[in-house]
This record gives structure tokens, C-alpha cells and sequence, in this order.
């Protein structure tokens, strides 16, 4: 085991971090699948509204790799297939039966061959979890990666305490990892940090690496630079750790069973705890009443940094183990700001007295909201998004390669490491407020098109 | 403040889009955002964002230049009533100094800010906060008795043509403040060198007029060094009495307005330093690049009066640590990688030094080497920046 320490980082504390237990909360009677999710998917259909799915059962599958399918997390009756413009697929939904019956599958052998195993996973739509690098879409099931990499902890503000999430859970993870094993003709990478927990890092078929420091020490994108950066040419695989356990669960039992643990947290949550459910379940239901009232407020499935937001109609994304909400802040008016001292701000530069106050104060709560806090300027500092960036990448020449548009540079600068959210914190700290991670998101799609 | 926004949301409509006033939007908007931190919040990507902005950056530049303003508005008062001969009280000195530079200031922001506003509102994008701190460097940089119309073209030139053909602030390759300089020194050499310049000897709006007395010299340390005939490095004041390092660290020497006095020039510097808005490296090294060539024509220079200044000296004299501090420091035109900033500071001062020794027509060489070092500030960072793309490249052929 390698112990990394990264330099590079910040920790943002915000308030409302979910506490230690499960809320109960009543499903709601539908479910939405919203394919958008899957990045990279395009989808098409395989049930008609009014078909009778059980959970585990197809709902749509990608156009050019049709193994990859994307599966009902309930089971029920299909209500609903909803297309937007140009019979663009919007979502499926599923109206819930009251007793869940779940599709049954062959366990999976571990001594089968990789194709098998595969193929197990693919048809019991797990192949939707897997992420690939370069480009951060869902992965190619027909590449087989070099690596798959695992993070054991999630270091982003308000993330969910895996220790907790997974607890007495380890016989999954271990049974997912295993099976992850076989999938890669190299290693899979599990990476720890000093929290997690000793059930937690007790694991075998893997190689365990410990990374010590601040966000985002928890991203992959981070423990993949430092383990085994890919090169031109070569795929890695990311898998968060809950899924690696649902699929633990479904190679011990046969059934999908996609229920996860999630963390309802931020500032405007009045009791921030953790629920049980599934992937499409609606925000409303997660939250359910627990924000307070009177303020205009922003969901986010994932964390504030590189999460997405959600209208509280909207559901929860299968990649989100977190509901974050902050408030919109649309109606404050902070006057002459770039004069006060401003002491509820948090910053990571020295304008503010952010870092005095953390040191003499430590419980400090600062306040957040979804104002950017200035205007949209050209890169005007330089050395800024480095302090944040611990990967071995130029964050801010690769940047510029990417508004240029230009592919070589990108390639030569790091473009097939990088995801979006490991431009979270830099998009963050960022004095010109321009929109980097979508800069990143819509140049890897452009690498992809032009390169693929 | 309630009352201010009901205003400002009350004026809104009007220059909006459709409004009556809506030609000069971003002038509007340029108020109201200096007014109330903008409220529009994030459409994509990171949900949370660090309370620094671009004006809160600009302003503590601005603020960080205010010591070598001050200190400048006095020096140029006790130059002058030194230069007549006159008594005058430090509060009459401060007076004369505020009265004689004021106008410069005024004129640098009116223009540049002029423009700055119809090209915002031209291109339809905000206004950029980068000329609040050139405008404010333009007044420091000149000779006080630079004419007002001269600043006023030469500022109109700079922003013009080094900032905004290039797309306005974070594009230019030049610093916009010194090419302002360098346009007035090369279009009017003869009210920008000399040694006519650097002291008022005229009034400042009909007060404090007087005639200069005979043992009366207006040259700058260097401009003496310069012209000097003999391989003696010995300098003066305006009166003809013999000064050294500490005159000049103080700032109490003949010079462009804010450049004169290092000390205040090093509070600036702090203050840079610790808010974290200015790169040390690049100041430290160009000091240590200027006292290394310093160092080197003491050793092995040819024998001229300002090749044999102690290299400690080169520090305090002239434009040098105005220019580490205040100009090389631009995020904009310097290197912008780490590695980077060290090289491109270490031969601003080398150069700056070696135009000062070696070139018998300029005395003072910062500006030029800053000018110079703007150009290859972008190739050091494509060569720091080749090594990443290298040792990205041997990664795949090592296996």
C-alpha cells in the first residue's frame, strides 16, 4: 500500500453535513429514468407505456452498443414514455407495484470467463454504472480496460460517509471488487483514505493505496493521475463504491436490487440525514418537506461542486449518493462587496479573512448560495486553479486548449485524464467566474466526435 | 442601502435592452455592479463560488499603490520648493504634489475609462475592472510635468491598441500602462527624459510659482550616471549635494511620480504579497536577476560611472522596483506558469540593468526590459509547459 499526500486542494465547510442515521421516507408510486443521465447513451426504447416490468427489467438500451442496457429499479407498470422535441426520449416512467419483484438472474461464477461475467452484468443493466476515461462517458463495453479505479471515500463538501453508508455492507463491496477483477486484464485501483473505516479496507483482489489531504483527494480523476495515468489510446474504467456494492449484491443473490443509501445535506435542509432509496425516485420525496420554508432554494444531485442541478420535480440521477441544497441567493443584494470585509464569505484567496477566521474559529459556518459573486471575465490570475489542481496536468494551459478547440494541445496537455468534476474546485476559486467544467464537458464530447 | 437598489432596480428597465437610455447598458451595468455585488447566479457547473471577484483583485492593487502616490504627491512638492528655493511646510508640500498630479490622474482614468465604457458597450460584454489599476499606474509612471494632451493620447493609444484590439482585458500581450509610457517616450522623447522634466518648477494652478535658483539640476540619479564623463559613480541631488542608497530607497531623488521612493513602494509590495494578488516570485526574482547583473558589471563592466553603481543601488534607483513590483507582477502579460514566473523576472532584471549599462541613449532600462520580456513571457511558459507535454509523451514510450 502507497500512502499519496497531496499538497493541493481546499476543503469547503458547509453547514447542514447529513448526520449519521436513516430517515425513513415513503417512496413515492413513480420512478423516472431519464437516459440524459447516462452520458453517452443514446437511447432506444424497448418497453411500450402500459408493459408490466419487474425490477431488473430492460428499459431502454444504447443504439450502437445494444448490450448496454439501462434497467427498472422498481417494479411496476410503465406509465409513461416521454419524448420532447424531435421524439428526443425525456424519461420512462414507472408506476411502482406495492411488493417489489425483482427479474431473476444466474448468479454470477467467478471462475467464468470475462466475456461471461460481463455479459452477466451488462444484462442485468450494470453496464450503465461503469464510466470511462478519457472522455467521462459511460463505458464502452466492447474496450476492455486497463484499470478500474475505485474510490473508497468521497471527499467533495456534504458528501456521504461511505464508512457509513456501507456499513456491514463489506461482504458486497469485496464481492463487487472481486468481480471488477476480472473484468480488467490489470489491476483495480481501491483507494483509501486515514477515515475509512477497517471494514472498509480490508479488501482483496485489489490494490489498496492510501491518499491523504483535502478534496479532491476523493476523485478518481485524482488517484488515477497519481496511480496509473492514462495515456493516449489506453480506457480506464470508475466505479463508485455503492455501485461496486450493488453489484456485489447482485452476484451473491441473482436480483438487481438497486436500493442505495443517500445523503440528504446543505444548509437549507432542515434535519440532514440519509434515505434508502432508488435512482429515479423524485427529489420532493427524497427531500420531503425537510427545507425551510420561505427561501428560494437549488437541489443538486451530487455535491455543490460538480453536481447537477434539479428542479424539485426532477429525480434523483443514478450517479448522485447526495442531494445537495443550498439556497438560490438570487434576491440578496450585497452592496459595494468588492469594498466589505465580509466576513460570512468563504474564500480561498487572501481578499478575505476566510483562512484567519478558520484558524481562530474552527466551527465557523460560513454562508453559501448559487450566486457566482461577480462577473464573467477573461483568465486574468495566474497560478489560481494550480492550488486546487493536485493532478500532474496544467489546468489552466489545458483549458485554454479546450477554448481554442484545439485537439492536439489537448491530447499533448492531459485531455483523456481529466473528467468535469475534476474542474469542481477550480471553477470554484476561479476570480474570472468563467464556467470551466462546462468548457471541460463540452470539449471532451468534441474529442470524442472528432477523434472517435 | 435599500434606498440605492430601489434606485438602481428602478433605473434598470431604462437601460435595458428596448429601454431609452439602452446605449449606455453597459455603463449602467459597470454602476450597478460596483454598487451591489451582481446576483445572477450559476447556470452550469460548480454551484458554490469563492467570494473573490475581479473588482475586489483590482482594487487592492489600487490600494496597494496608494502608499507610492501619496509618497509621490509629496516628493514632487519638495522637489519643487526645493528647486525654488522656497520654505515650505510638509502639509504645503503635500498640497502643491496633489494639486500637480491630479490632473494626470483624472485625465488617465477619464480617457481610458472613456473608451473602456463604449467598447463594453460596443462588444455588449461588462465593464472590465483592468483599466482601474492602469489608470491609476499611468499618473506614477510619467514625469510630472508630462502635458495633460499628451497623457491623453498616449493613454487613448494604449488602450486602444495594446488592450482592446486584442479583446480587452486577460488578451493583452503588453502591459497597457507601459506601452503608454513607451508611446510617450518615443513620440515626445523630450518631455519624457532629460532634465527638465522631472521637477516642477512651474506653478500648480497659479500657486506656488517661483523661479528654480542657480545651483539647480533636474536630472534623475541615473540621467546624471548617464551623462557622466568620468567612471565615477557618484550621484546628486537637484541642489548638487552629494546623496546615496538611502535618498534613493526613501525616494527622496527627482523622478517619475511613484517610482522614486522603494519603502513605499515595498508596503505596496506587503500588501501584493500577503493578499496573495501578486506573484513573489516574480518580484524576488527580478530583484535577484537586477542585483546579479548589477554584480556582474561591478566585477567585470567596462568602466563607466554607471557601470561601477554598486548593484545594490540599481535596486533603489529609478523605475527598477516599481517595476518588479507593480509591472512585471501582471498576471496578464507575465509568464503564467510557476516555473515560468522565476525565468521571466530574473531576466527583467537582468535586462533592465543591461539596457542602464550598456546603452548610452537610454538611462533607465526597466520599462524596455518589462516591454521586452512581455513578448517572451508566453515562450518561457510554452517551453515550461513543452516539459509537461514531454513527460506526458515518455510515459507512453516507456512501455
Amino acid at each position: 500500500m502507497k500512502t499519496i499526500k497531496l499538497k493541493k486542494g481546499l476543503n469547503i465547510e458547509i453547514s447542514g453535513k447529513a448526520s449519521l442515521h436513516v430517515a425513513s421516507m415513503s417512496q413515492p408510486e413513480t420512478v423516472a429514468i431519464v437516459p440524459d443521465d447516462f452520458k453517452g447513451i443514446t437511447p432506444k426504447v424497448a418497453v411500450k407505456e402500459g408493459d408490466t416490468v419487474k425490477a431488473g427489467s430492460v428499459l431502454f438500451f444504447d443504439k450502437t452498443h445494444p448490450e448496454l442496457k439501462i434497467v427498472s429499479p422498481v417494479s411496476g407498470t410503465v406509465a409513461e414514455v416521454a419524448r420532447g422535441e424531435r421524439r428526443k426520449l425525456l424519461y420512462i416512467s414507472v408506476k411502482r407495484d406495492i411488493e417489489t419483484t425483482y427479474e431473476q438472474f444466474n448468479k454470477v461464477d467467478l471462475n467464468a470467463k470475462r466475456e461471461e461475467i460481463l455479459s452477466a452484468l451488462l444484462e442485468a443493466g450494470f453496464g450503465g454504472f461503469f464510466r470511462q476515461r478519457p472522455y467521462d462517458v459511460i463505458a464502452n463495453p466492447t474496450v476492455a480496460p486497463k484499470a478500474i479505479f475505485v474510490s473508497a471515500f468521497d471527499s467533495a463538501p456534504l458528501a456521504p460517509d461511505y464508512n457509513f453508508v456501507l456499513k456491514g455492507q463489506a461482504s458486497h463491496v469485496q464481492a463487487g471488487l472481486s468481480v471488477l477483477a476480472k473484468l480488467t486484464e490489470g489491476k483495480v485501483y481501491y483507494s483509501v483514505c486515514p477515515g475509512t473505516s477497517a471494514e472498509l479496507r480490508n479488501m482483496k483482489d485489489v490494490e489498496i493505496n492510501e491518499f491523504v489531504g483535502a478534496h479532491p483527494a476523493g476523485n478518481v480523476g485524482v488517484q488515477i493521475n497519481h496511480l496509473n495515468p492514462i495515456n493516449k489510446g489506453e480506457v480506464v474504467w470508475t466505479l463508485n463504491i455503492q455501485d461496486v456494492a450493488l453489484i456485489g449484491r447482485f452476484t451473491t443473490t441473482g436480483v438487481v436490487n438497486l436500493t442505495k443509501t443517500i445523503a440528504v445535506a446543505g444548509p437549507e435542509v432542515i434535519e440532514p440525514a440519509y434515505v434508502k432509496t432508488v435512482y429515479g425516485t423524485s427529489i420532493a420525496a427524497i427531500t420531503n418537506c425537510n427545507i425551510t420554508k420561505g427561501v428560494k432554494v437549488r437541489y443538486i444531485n451530487g455535491d455543490v461542486l460538480s453536481g447537477a442541478q434539479v428542479a424539485e420535480t426532477g429525480v434523483l440521477s443514478p450517479f448522485a449518493n447526495l442531494v445537495s441544497v443550498i439556497a438560490e441567493g438570487d434576491t440578496a443584494d450585497e452592496f459595494i462587496g468588492w469594498a466589505m470585509p465580509r466576513l460570512n464569505k468563504f474564500s480561498n484567496s487572501n481578499l478575505f479573512a476566510t483562512k484567519i477566521i478558520r484558524k481562530l474559529f474552527p466551527k465557523k459556518q460560513f454562508e453559501f448560495d448559487a450566486r457566482i459573486l461577480g462577473g464573467e471575465r477573461a483568465f486574468i490570475m495566474s497560478g489560481e486553479l494550480e492550488q486546487v489542481f493536485p493532478m500532474d496536468i496544467m489546468p489552466e494551459q489545458l483549458l485554454k486548449a479546450m477554448i481554442t478547440k484545439n485537439l492536439d494541445k489537448m491530447e499533448q496537455l492531459g485531455a483523456y485524464e481529466v473528467a468535469p468534476e475534476d474542474f469542481g474546485l477550480c471553477e470554484f476559486v476561479c476570480t474570472s467566474k468563467m464556467e470551466l467544467q462546462k468548457i471541460v464537458r463540452e470539449s471532451l464530447d468534441y474529442m470524442k466526435k472528432e477523434l472517435e | 442601502m435599500k434606498f440605492l437598489k430601489n434606485i438602481v432596480d428602478k433605473l434598470e428597465p431604462t437601460f435595458s435592452e428596448g429601454g431609452k437610455l439602452s446605449k449606455l447598458h453597459s455603463v449602467f451595468d459597470g454602476f450597478s455592479t460596483f454598487l451591489f455585488v451582481p446576483n445572477h447566479t450559476a447556470k452550469s457547473g460548480a454551484h458554490i463560488h469563492d467570494a473573490i471577484d475581479s473588482k475586489r483583485t483590482m482594487i487592492t492593487v489600487v490600494l496597494a499603490l496608494v502608499p507610492a502616490l501619496l509618497f509621490g504627491m509629496w516628493n514632487v512638492g519638495y522637489q519643487h520648493f526645493l528647486a525654488i528655493g522656497q520654505d515650505a511646510n510638509f502639509w504645503e508640500q503635500f498640497a502643491f504634489g496633489l494639486l500637480a498630479v491630479l490632473p494626470t490622474l483624472v485625465v488617465s482614468y477619464a480617457v481610458g475609462l472613456g473608451i473602456e465604457f463604449i467598447v463594453a458597450q460596443i462588444k455588449g460584454h461588462e465593464i472590465q475592472e483592468g483599466f482601474l489599476v492602469t489608470g491609476f499606474l499611468i499618473p506614477l509612471i510619467v514625469p510630472v510635468d508630462t502635458p495633460l494632451w499628451m497623457i491623453a493620447v498616449a493613454t487613448a493609444f494604449a488602450v486602444i491598441f495594446a488592450k482592446e484590439v486584442f479583446g480587452g482585458t486577460g488578451y493583452n500581450i503588453f502591459n497597457v500602462a507601459l506601452i503608454t509610457r513607451a508611446f510617450l517616450f518615443f513620440a515626445y522623447p523630450t518631455a519624457m527624459s532629460g532634465d527638465q522634466v522631472w521637477v516642477r518648477t512651474r506653478d500648480a494652478f497659479w500657486w506656488g510659482a517661483g523661479e528654480p535658483i542657480n545651483a539647480f539640476s533636474g536630472a534623475t540619479p541615473l540621467g546624471q550616471l548617464a551623462t557622466s564623463t568620468e567612471p565615477v559613480a557618484a550621484f546628486h541631488n537637484i541642489m548638487g549635494d552629494p546623496i546615496g542608497f538611502w535618498d534613493g530607497f526613501l525616494g527622496l531623488i527627482p523622478g517619475s511620480v511613484g517610482e522614486t521612493s522603494t519603502l513605499a513602494i515595498l508596503l505596496g509590495a506587503a500588501l501584493l504579497i500577503i493578499t496573495n494578488v501578486a506573484s513573489w516570485k516574480t518580484m524576488l526574482s527580478v530583484f535577484l536577476g537586477g542585483a546579479f547583473m548589477g554584480f556582474v558589471f561591478n566585477t567585470w563592466g567596462p568602466d563607466s560611472a554607471i557601470a561601477n553603481l554598486p548593484w545594490y543601488n540599481h535596486l533603489v534607483l529609478g523605475g527598477f522596483a516599481f517595476g518588479a513590483v507593480f509591472m512585471a507582477t501582471d498576471p496578464v502579460t507575465s509568464a503564467r506558469t510557476e516555473t515560468g514566473k522565476w525565468i521571466y523576472g530574473f531576466l527583467i532584471g537582468v535586462m533592465a540593468i543591461v539596457i542602464r549599462v550598456l546603452n548610452p541613449g537610454y538611462p533607465e532600462g526597466m520599462m524596455l526590459a518589462i516591454l521586452l520580456m512581455n513578448i517572451f513571457g508566453c515562450l518561457i511558459d510554452y517551453f515550461v509547459v513543452q516539459s509537461n507535454i514531454k513527460k506526458r509523451l515518455k510515459r507512453t514510450t516507456i512501455k
